[in-house]
């Protein structure tokens, strides 16, 4: 059950990836502008091999803005952005791709059109036969998506049907088993349970624990604190585009962490207001003191926007 | 190594090679409505009505001559129609790809004659030009991100200025001299506008191109990479891009071949007439990109292929040439061709609705 037999994925790397002991991608005092809106800023992030980073909070964080950046689909514009300690600046995912970093979209970035298989491998396509017929490899190509995507729990009658056609949570496993597929050193995964029952939500962080145990650097982005703490290694909450939080499992707890997310003092607020209307049962919401986790050591957090 | 990128799923029970668990609510679709979810069947459907209908109608029609000369005005329209039609399945148009026609024509003509070179300095420089317009469009389309209409207007009405212009200052004619003693045109012209004998009936070589390129493309499409990134750009190019499909270099490609077309059908022309009328072209743009449409090639990109724009160009060269051998007025030609790209539109859209309906 541990092998599918066919053993080569699309993201072929040189064997020696650099011997080091430091992070896999590093991210110091990156932030990033849309044109006048700051998206992002200031924010260190550490990728350890075999570690599980999880990014939480607030819609419009700048979570996806934080992993479009190491991903290469956009260009920080403060800060620097270290691979394996070398600065790079990604300006195609096709880059990002080449070091082995494969990403989950939030949007999937499938082609609605074009068939199951196809999106599978789109962009990292198998291939057979010397260059002036180097054709698609395509029975290959479908056993394998087939195989990968049974792996998931996801059984599909005809891989030839439009991705369009399959249900969201499907889809999010086609583009999960994608990356998983690609990612041969970062795998990053911007809520990818958002639209998963149950049981594939489950299938997911076990994938995310079995890459972990694979030696691989995760950035697992979600807004459910229980999803991130059963397989988190480390914690970095965003608020409002600069880093709120980030600390070892070890010195935070799930009540704390989910305390964070929530806003801490926001939400001590809104149990006061919601006090105040009739039949909400306000008791086991926080107070404001409560909160005791390490904050954040970027000066920055304060005093901007 | 590859064991290291091995994808370990600690799925509980994968299911044992071999034995294949399906869904099991796809119900087998009946094969009639699974072919018709083709793009190009819609389309071959047509062509043979279309076929049939003058057979009938147009006893003449059935004469090996009359098929040849409808294959051959097929042909010139299809050869284009081909890369046109992978474009638009790329999700892009080219407005100028019609005039380009006549711009690589003249450019071949006037070089060789005015520099009396050999023919083919004139054609090969023809071809650099042609492949330099393509990218020129390409390349303003990918880096405004203005729609490839607006864009490859402006190139139309450039072109076809410069085409009048140019020809006007050097020739002082409308119309290029005539090239036809110039070294290398015999050669020339039997790779681009020569005949051969099908028992005992002429056909251009232009309808052996036709079926060599439309071959071609079709196996690009469907079984190379690019292929798959032509879909993919023309599909949803954000997605693309975020998966690593070299997303600028294949639209930019496109436009090339889109110019390569262009090349060949000028050069077909300037071999078989010895001179280019240089405010011709105008018109044509859209006779392609009708032919691609009616070969089921989705305006919006992301859907189609190369072989129903085949069909599609046959479609326009047998009602073109059939409306003539049952002797009818020609005026009924563009209201036929209305009524072909009306109809191919709403088979299209039926066609999409039944394959991706869930
Ligand atoms: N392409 C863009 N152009 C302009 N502003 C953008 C763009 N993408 C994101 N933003 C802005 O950046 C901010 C952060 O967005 P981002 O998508 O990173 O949030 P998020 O944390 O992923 O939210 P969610 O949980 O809803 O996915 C938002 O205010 C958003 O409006
Ligand atoms: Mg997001």
């Amino acid at each position: 059950m541990t092998s599918n037999g066919t053993g080569t994925h699309g993201a072929v790397l040189p064997d020696t990836a650099p011997d080091r002991n430091g992070p896999i991608v590093e991210l110091r005092g990156a932030g990033k502008s849309y044109g006048n809106i700051r998206a992002l800023h200031g924010v260190d992030l550490e990728v350890h091999p075999s570690q599980v980073t999880c990014v939480l909070g607030d819609n419009g964080a700048g979570k996806s803005t934080l992993i479009k950046i190491i991903s290469g689909l956009h260009q920080h514009t403060e800060g620097d952005v270290l691979v394996d300690g070398e600065p790079v600046r990604f300006t195609t995912p096709r880059e990002a791709l080449d070091k082995g970093i494969a990403t989950v979209y939030q949007d999937l970035a499938t082609v609605p059109l074009m068939p199951v298989w196809r999106n599978f491998f789109l962009g990292s396509e198998m291939t057979k036969g010397p260059w002036p017929i180097r054709r698609l490899d395509i029975a290959r190509m479908k056993e394998t998506a087939d195989q990968e995507l049974r792996n998931m729990g996801i059984v599909l009658d005809d891989l030839e049907q439009p991705i369009g056609t399959l249900s969201g949570g499907q889809r999010q496993c086609v583009a999960i088993a994608r990356a998983v597929y690609f990612g041969a050193r970062v795998l990053i995964l911007d809520e990818p349970t958002a639209a998963l029952g149950v049981k594939q939500s489950g299938v997911v962080l076990k994938y995310i624990a079995a890459a972990r145990d694979r030696g691989l650097g995760v950035i697992f982005i979600t807004h459910n604190p229980h999803h991130a703490y059963m397989v988190g290694d480390h914690f970095s909450v965003l608020r409002l585009g600069t880093l709120e939080l980030s600390a070892a499992r070890s010195e935070i707890t799930l009540e704390e962490l989910t305390n964070h997310m929530a806003g801490g003092a926001e939400l001590a607020a809104l149990k006061h207001e919601l006090a105040q209307v009739r039949g909400v049962d306000v008791e086991e919401l926080p107070e404001a003191e409560d909160l005791t986790a390490p904050v954040a050591t970027s000066p920055s957090s304060e005093g901007t926007s | 190594m590859s064991m290291a990128q091995q994808a370990e799923p600690a799925v509980g029970t994968p299911p044992a090679p071999g034995r294949k668990e399906t869904d099991g609510r796809t119900a087998e679709r009946p094969l009639v409505l699974r072919l018709l979810a083709r793009p190009e069947v819609g389309v071959f459907l047509g062509a043979v009505a279309v076929l049939v209908f003058f057979l009938i109608a147009a006893p003449a029609v059935r004469q090996g001559g009359s098929m040849a000369t409808v294959l051959y005005q097929s042909s010139t329209i299809g050869i284009m129609a081909l890369p046109v039609a992978l474009l638009m399945i790329g999700g892009e148009f080219d407005l100028s790809s019609g005039v380009a026609v006549i711009t690589s024509a003249l450019t071949a003509s006037m070089l060789s004659y005015q520099l009396t070179m050999n023919v083919w300095a004139g054609v090969i420089v023809a071809l650099i030009v042609s492949l330099a317009i393509g990218a020129f469009n390409g390349w303003m389309v990918v880096r405004t991100g203005l729609p490839s209409f607006l864009v490859t207007l402006g190139t139309f009405l450039i072109l076809q200025g410069v085409n009048l212009a140019v020809t006007k200052l050097i020739t002082g004619n409308v119309a290029t001299d005539d090239i036809s003693n110039m070294d290398g045109f015999d050669q020339a012209r039997k790779i681009f506008a020569s005949s051969f004998d099908v028992g005992g009936v002429q056909v251009k070589i232009t309808v052996v191109w036709w079926l060599v390129f439309a071959a071609i493309a079709t196996w690009v499409l469907l079984r190379t990479k690019y292929g798959n990134w032509i879909f993919a750009v023309g599909g949803n190019k954000d997605s693309a891009r975020a998966v690593g499909v070299p997303v600028n270099f294949t639209k930019i490609t496109l436009f090339m071949t889109v110019g390569f077309g262009a090349w060949f059908v000028g050069m077909h022309q300037l071999f078989s007439f010895n001179t280019v009328q240089s405010g011709e072209g105008v018109g044509q743009e859209l006779i392609y990109i009708a032919a691609a449409v009616i070969g089921g090639c989705l305006l919006t990109g992301g859907y189609g292929s190369a072989i129903g724009p085949v069909f599609g160009a046959f479609m326009f060269g047998m009602v073109n040439q059939g409306i003539v051998y049952a002797g009818w007025n020609p005026d009924w030609f563009k209201a036929f061709l209305g009524v072909m790209l009306l109809g191919a539109v709403l088979i299209n859209l039926w066609v999409q609705r039944t394959a991706t309906r869930r």
